[in-house]
């Protein structure tokens, strides 16, 4: 969609001084980080640790109480087209009488074309989408029919179709099987590589440091941000999980002895540290 | 008889307008019942009462503009009062909505009353407001309704595509920058708007069922938005003129209960015969799946027969096989004949004998229960005798898929977890 090329450690996403309540009960409190491009990003914390909160606000689906949100340097509203929110599975009514297709087709409404119907080249961004995530073949099917994780997939697919630069994805792997794992997998590497930037809420800790670049570990407040390796320490988990530790404690030693492979690609600057760079 | 009214062309204006309302009302109450707020939609029809009563009494007569400007704005009050209700205080929802619908409607009755007391309230008509007395609508007032209820569903035409997302993902709809505050209260006006008008037809007390009964029965029917909102339109103009027709040939009959007589009755229908989702299609499915577990299991008793007596090509007498297996009479004589029918077994006076197909039918029965078993035993570590039970049902439950799987999984294994050879194919 956008015509602007993507740099790689451009400031995608800033969050400045950012507080948010539910029912006046604060969920969020003064969170400050900045994401560069091109790298998959995950938000983990604890349960009710306000990650779900932060997209919502990043989305502005919520009133903040402080603070603010930059995308590209911008305001959301300038730059939507850029941006896509996958909402959490549960969050829909999976009976709704609609098909796989129209479900992907909702990924190319826009402000602009209220009231029209999509153009063909939509229709090709949505056969696309589909076959990237392998549902094309599904595509007439009421999307009830679907097991858990081919409506994950359907999800994705109506991002994929927003064309966006920046991802926004709420649980995407909760409840789904392995090959649908492999195939979200897939194309989140997909479009890194694109030079895009994917974010992704995600609550178990061995898989986020499978699957990640870089962390916003997150527990009411900002605990850490940056490269995995330099949020995933033992003091940052014990902080943000506080007294359930003894997984914990494991599973840090486990990555402190680098069982796991480590990578760092295309990230050069450390985040939070940098000014925001015009695009 | 009297026929006379099937020459009455105000008969049929009245006739057709009611089903125009109608019509009007399920299509739009379809997006109510996809949003799950068919609760709504009845506290809403309630309490479009005192805004009809005030709007009478400020204008002095039954000017369809007036009651639907009162309409409008009452009922739009109480969805305003419940919001308030849901957001700021500790009332649940379902509170929230049955004080605004009791305490509107009884602001209503009261106005209603006072209005009939009035000497100008015998004219009124407005008691056909409870019911719906759709012979007692005149015409030029009918024709006000009529242009109100095209101009609803030519908007539910042209904006089909932005309150199908808004109806089944409003957080997305908000996220790609769509007015969906705006789309939102538009929805809910054609809601109010739909449900002034439908009560003209079946009058405020049956509203609801106007609104959201027509989806409600063609929920099963159809699994698109658009097949879904054809039937209900179909549906709720059908009811329509039947309770118009009778409520013109009983004087003073009221047309709303016979039009949600006719609904419900669909309704029921569609809930017990729908093909696939209704109560007798999956009934139907059931009885077919005893029926095959039955024939199965007479197939793998004959099959135990042939291992004992080492060998599949001999008859076997009734005798035998029920020694082997206890089935009921009538039952083992039905299944029996359709495996005949099927080509499975072939008969010899009351003998049995496999037929190439139907020892292979058995193998693959004997072979899913026993490679089960092998499963149960090694995957899941239970004792050998505990699995026999488990088998009996699976086997039949069992997709070649899944067959493959195992097979593959466990490695081909020869005998099963009793010593028992696993039978393949030749």
């Amino acid at each position: 969609m956008s015509l602007e090329k993507q740099v790689v450690g451009e400031v995608v996403l800033e969050v400045h001084n950012l507080s948010a309540s539910y029912n006046r009960k604060p969920v969020l409190w003064d969170i400050d980080f900045q994401l560069t491009a091109g790298q998959l990003v995950g938000i983990v914390g604890p349960n009710g640790s306000g990650k779900t909160t932060l997209l919502r606000n990043i989305m502005g689906l919520m009133e903040a109480d402080s603070g603010y949100v930059r995308l590209f340097g911008k305001g959301l509203n300038e730059v939507r087209d850029r941006v896509s929110y996958v909402p959490q599975r549960e969050s829909v009514d999976w009976d709704f009488p609609v098909s796989v297709r129209e479900v992907v087709e909702m990924g190319r409404y826009r402000p602009k074309n209220l009231l029209r119907r999509l153009k063909t080249s939509d229709q090709d961004l949505v056969d696309q989408a589909l076959e990237k995530v392998g549902m094309l073949e599904y595509a007439a099917r009421q999307i009830g029919q679907l097991s858990g994780g081919q409506q994950q997939r359907v999800f994705l697919a109506r991002a994929l179709a927003q064309d966006a630069d920046l991802y926004l994805m709420d649980e995407p792997f909760v409840g789904v099987d392995a090959a649908t794992e492999d195939a979200i997998l897939k194309v989140l590497t997909e479009l890194k590589e694109d030079g895009k930037t994917v974010v992704i809420v995600h609550h178990d800790l061995q898989t986020a440091f499978q699957y990640f670049d870089s962390m916003v570990l997150l527990n009411t407040r900002l605990v850490a941000v940056g490269p995995k390796n330099s949020v995933f320490t033992k003091e940052n988990l014990q902080e943000a999980y506080g007294g359930r530790l003894t997984v914990l404690s494991k599973l840090s030693q486990v990555i402190a002895s680098s069982e796991f492979p480590v990578r760092e690609k295309g990230f050069k600057e450390k985040t939070g540290k940098g000014d925001p760079q015009d695009g | 008889m009297d026929n006379w009214w099937i020459y009455d062309t105000s008969l049929w204006l009245v006739a057709g307008g009611t089903m125009l309302l109608s019509i009007t009302a399920a299509l739009v109450g379809g997006f109510t019942f996809l949003q799950k707020r068919s609760l709504v939609g009845d506290a809403v029809a309630h309490s479009i009462l005192p805004g009809v009563a005030i709007a009478f009494l400020i204008s002095g007569q039954k000017d369809p503009l007036w009651l639907m400007l009162g309409a409008l704005i009452s009922g739009w009050l109480s969805l305003a009062v419940m919001d308030y209700l849901n957001k700021h205080t500790k009332l649940s929802e379902d509170t929230a909505i049955a004080s605004v619908l009791s305490v509107f409607f009884g602001v209503g009755i009261l106005l209603l009353t006072y209005i009939q007391k009035k000497a100008s309230g015998e004219q009124s008509g407005l008691e056909g407001f409870l019911f719906g007395q759709a012979a007692a609508m005149r015409l030029n007032d009918l024709y006000t309704y009529c242009a109100l209820a095209l101009l609803l569903i030519s908007i539910t035409i042209v904006f089909f595509k932005e309150f199908k997302l808004l109806s089944f993902n409003p957080e997305f709809a908000q996220s790609l920058g769509l007015p969906v505050g705006i789309l939102r209260v538009l929805l809910n006006s054609m809601m109010v708007l739909a449900i002034a008008l439908g009560i003209q037809a079946v009058g405020v007390v049956l509203m609801a069922a106007l609104l959201i009964t027509p989806s409600a029965a063609a929920r099963n029917l159809s699994n698109g938005l658009k097949g879904m909102l054809w039937v209900s339109v179909i549906v709720a103009g059908f009811s329509a003129l039947v309770g118009t027709l009778i409520s013109f040939s009983a004087p003073s009959m009221p047309t709303g209960p016979w039009v949600v007589v006719c609904l419900s009755a669909i309704a029921l229908l569609s809930l017990f015969l729908a093909p696939q989702k209704g109560l007798v299609a999956r009934l139907m499915m059931q009885k077919r799946h005893q029926k095959k577990i039955t024939d199965e299991n007479l197939l793998k008793a004959i099959y135990h027969l042939g291992e004992k007596e080492n060998s599949f090509a001999a008859w076997f007498h009734v005798e035998e096989i029920t020694g082997i297996r206890d089935f009921e009479t009538d039952v083992l004589k039905s299944a029996l004949k359709r495996l005949i029918r099927k080509g499975l077994l072939l008969r010899q006076g009351h003998s049995f004998q496999f037929s190439r197909a139907g020892l292979d039918e058995a193998r693959r029965i004997v072979r899913l229960h026993r490679l089960w078993e092998m499963y149960l035993n090694k995957r899941l570590r239970l004792k050998a005798d505990h699995i026999h039970p488990n088998a009996e049902s699976m086997e039949h439950i069992i997709s070649p898929e899944i067959e493959a799987q195992l097979l593959e999984e466990l490695d081909y294994p020869e005998r099963d977890p009793h010593q028992s050879p696993i039978p393949y194919k030749p």
